[in-house]
């Protein structure tokens, strides 16, 4: 009886596995957030009284790392699906590391804008938006972090290999997703200035 | 050392483990911290039924206000301390609060939590052959964010600068400031954080639901044999999963400008001769943004009950529901348009006329697929042997509720008459009807339906009719009245019109509104006593009572963790094959093959047996329909 159920249910057509699934609706979720944001933006810039200002230079920088930390999670992928774990392991801390640098370097973007005289606070809304919307995507990398983490300690107990791959393979399209998430985020504040 | 973990995760496996030890359930993981869809089903409804209650009472308060402004409200003062005023009237910033929070309960707290919560989580596994949901945890998690969302905005109820106040809709400048009213202190706040919590809460859900519809479906269950209610719940998901996260967009932009001090949506106010600081913003952003929700949020609050009358009228009528396909199709098309038409809350904004006019079109496009809903609900009721069950009753209710609250979105989709009837209780008795009855009617009529389902045991049918003529009565007689008294011009949310000589001849009006209302929250209390009674005491109920077709009465009575003690059943035809010609029975459930009823197929039906035997059936269901 009991063989005769798990059997049925093996058979049942499986499109996807449901947690990536899963992901991939929070992905549009968590980009329909986004494209209010922007759109907001947008509807204000057309209404005038608009503060004009150079995005720093170090918002290039994050977006290169940002871009860098995506080559090695992918490096970390391979490592993964060839079973190389002392590669997988330095790939996925690599990118953890970067992601960080990331946020530092949004940290110390804002520094520059507050030196510029660009504040959250006032009646600059350009301002106000770009720190709003810079804000909300980093809260979004601490989280990629944390599960960047998650999945390093994995990988040290030996739960991430090439019959074991979802956890990875989640964090991947994640972390793949915000820095996509960012790239357009960038253009978009570099272009609606 | 540890090894390498080899074992490939199948969610099968993992789905029949917790089946199998169902019996090792305590007090705790049972019925508190369940991951059972159906036990947390019973949570969002228990928990929506409070709110219901909480809100019609609150809509009771204010209508005592508005139908008997002379009334001395003294012996309120136990319940409400200090809200009454000390010559015994409803302190007028608190009727603002009172108005505000019976939206917000029952748009959200009710309508979408109590409806959606329930009902997605309770039917969508039992209908679609699946053990559980795509992720028990996460749905478990979803009714304790729900939960704690729920104890903010209740305790934002006891506070001393009360609950929120600006509307449901909490329009900035009102909402933003906090010395605009005594509710947008300390009561703005926790709307906002019980909001957030909600939206995370109905997020978790909505994810939940469209993985299961999508990945969990027994064999033979494709999107064309799904019922319309599986339908309903899937792109009512779908819709809250592309507009909440937007309305977070909004609270967080109206948090920045209420506490840190930042623009987006102020600009040039002056209170008490001084002029704030903030400079640049724009009230219209908000109401944009929140619009953008706002009116997809109607239809996460119709298409529910729109999928179980669907359910519900078919089987009650014993006949198969009247253009399948073409309720898929409206159905999808209220889903798309719904996103395009926020803006006709915003024709009196100053908006470009132009732009009005295209929204009014898309607007009133809506009635199309609105037409085609209540046209197959007409034809399927025509000629049917209709059985008529207290959830008979109620969905035939909501189609009386959708159409004549229908037509009058027809006239306050034209931006011209707008002008006029915008912010009225025109307004009032048209959302109050379409949305709000409509809905409940759908919730209630599910109830009914479903309770043999949920507790194993039958409702009192006549306790049902009672509370039904009662409450259907009660409805017409509240919001019927108010569309007379929008044409006159009465503005919603106002305290009190007696200052007004236009407004004199119609406080017989109001009076008798204020007591039709009344008189339906008193039916709602047979609706309790019949639920709780009947938990407990009631008759115990067949395995099938409705003689339905759909999987989730192929269960045993009281079906344990994973729904179905042995297999699940494969499917074979679709829901609605009712009073099929040539059929033993005037049902035959959708498990039942091809093969075992050859007196009643059709040409191609015959041809699909030998498919059967082969038991590929998965490819074969899906284009020789």
């Amino acid at each position: 009886m009991v063989n005769n159920i798990e059997m049925e249910e093996v058979k049942k057509p499986l499109s996807m596995n449901p947690k990536k699934f899963i992901l991939w609706l929070l992905i549009v979720s968590i980009m329909m957030f986004f494209v209010a944001l922007t759109s907001a933006y947008i509807v204000k810039q057309s209404d005038g009284n608009w503060l004009e200002y150079d995005m720093p230079m170090i918002f290039w920088y994050s977006t290169i790392i940002i871009l860098l930390s995506s080559a090695t999670m992918h490096w970390a992928y391979l490592a993964a699906k060839k079973d190389n774990l002392p590669q997988l392991k330095l790939a996925l801390s690599i990118t953890t590391v970067l992601g960080l640098s990331f946020l530092y370097s949004q940290w110390a973007g804002w520094g520059q804008l507050v030196d510029m005289g660009v504040y959250l606070v006032g009646n600059q809304t350009s301002g106000s938006f770009f720190y709003i919307i810079t804000g909300a995507h980093g809260l979004h990398i601490i989280s990629g972090v944390l599960f960047l983490i998650i999945v390093l300690i994995s990988t040290y107990q030996y739960k991430v290999h090439s019959k074991e791959m979802n956890q990875l393979e989640i964090c991947m399209t994640f972390w793949h997703f915000l820095g996509v998430l960012w790239v357009y985020l960038f253009l978009f504040l570099l272009l609606n200035q | 050392m540890a090894t390498a973990n080899i074992q490939t995760p199948d969610l099968a496996h993992d789905v029949h483990h917790d089946h199998d030890h169902e019996h090792h359930d305590n007090f705790i993981t049972k019925y508190i911290f369940s991951t059972d869809h159906k036990m947390i089903a019973k949570q969002f409804l228990i928990t929506g039924i409070f709110w219901a209650l909480l809100g019609g009472i609150l809509s009771v308060i204010f209508r005592l206000q508005l139908g008997f402004p002379d009334m001395q409200l003294e012996w309120l003062r136990p319940f409400l301390g200090k809200w009454i005023t000390e010559q015994g009237k409803i302190d007028p910033e608190f009727y603002l609060a009172l108005v505000t929070m019976h939206g917000t309960i029952m748009v959200f707290f009710v309508l979408t939590a109590g409806l959606s919560g329930t009902f997605s989580n309770f039917l969508i596994p039992l209908q679609i052959g699946a053990r559980d949901m795509a992720s028990g945890f996460m749905n478990m998690l979803s009714y304790w964010f729900f939960f704690l969302s729920s104890i903010i905005m209740l305790s934002s109820l006891f506070i001393e600068t009360g609950p929120a106040a600006g509307g449901w809709v909490v329009y900035p400048p009102l909402s933003a400031l906090p010395q605009a009213i005594s509710g947008s202190q300390l009561g703005m706040t926790m709307w906002l954080v019980a909001m957030v919590f909600f939206i995370v809460s109905t997020l978790l859900g909505g994810v939940n639901y469209i993985s299961t519809v999508i990945n969990m479906r027994t064999q033979g269950m494709s999107f064309s044999k799904l019922p319309l209610t599986i339908w309903a719940f899937f792109l009512t998901a779908i819709i809250g999963l592309l507009s909440f996260p937007v309305l977070i967009a909004a609270a967080l932009l109206l948090v920045f400008d209420r506490s840190f001090g930042t623009s987006f949506y102020l600009s040039e106010i002056y209170i008490g001769g001084e002029a704030l600081p903030n400079m640049g913003g724009s009230p219209i952003l908000y109401q944009h943004l929140f619009w953008f929700l706002g009116h997809p949020e109607v239809y996460i609050v119709l298409l529910p009950a729109l999928g179980i009358t669907s359910e519900i009228i078919a089987t009650n009528s014993r006949k198969p529901i009247f253009g399948y396909r073409a309720m898929i199709g409206s159905m999808l098309g209220i889903t798309i348009l719904s996103f395009i038409v926020w803006a006709h809350h915003m024709f009196v904004t100053g908006m470009n006329p132009f732009l009005g006019s295209i929204f009014m079109l898309l607007t009133l496009i809506i009635a199309v697929p609105s037409a085609v809903k209540v046209f197959n609900y007409l034809t399927t009721l025509w000629k049917g042997n209709l059985v008529f069950t207290p959830a008979m009753l109620f969905s035939i209710g909501l189609v009386s509720f959708f159409i004549s609250g229908g037509l009058t979105g027809i006239f306050l989709g034209n931006a011209a008459i707008d002008i006029q009837l915008h912010d009225t209780y025109f307004v009032v008795a048209h959302f109050h009807l379409v949305m709000g009855s409509a809905s409940f009617f759908g919730l209630m009529a599910g109830v009914y339906h479903w309770f043999p389902k949920m507790f194993g045991r039958m409702m009192d049918a006549k306790l049902g009719y009672i509370h039904f003529w009662l409450t259907f009565v009660g409805v017409y007689m509240v919001f019927f009245p108010m569309h007379y008294i929008g044409i006159a011009g009465f503005p919603r949310r106002y305290y009190s019109f007696t200052n007004f000589d236009a407004f004199n001849s119609f406080t017989d009006l109001n009076a008798f509104v204020s007591i039709a209302a009344i008189f339906t929250l008193g039916a709602q209390f047979i609706f309790l006593f019949n639920f709780f009674y009947s938990m407990f005491k009631g008759r115990v109920a067949p395995a099938n009572p409705w003689r339905s077709t759909t999987l989730e009465w192929t269960t045993p009575i009281n079906p344990g963790h994973g729904n179905w003690p042995g297999a699940i059943p494969t499917v074979y035809r679709w829901p609605y094959d009712y009073s099929k010609p040539g059929a033993a029975e005037d049902f035959i459930p959708q498990h039942i093959p091809y093969s075992q009823t050859k007196e009643s197929n059709l040409p191609h039906e015959n041809e699909l047996i030998k498919l059967e035997n082969e038991g590929d059936v998965v490819i074969v269901n899906e284009n020789k329909h």
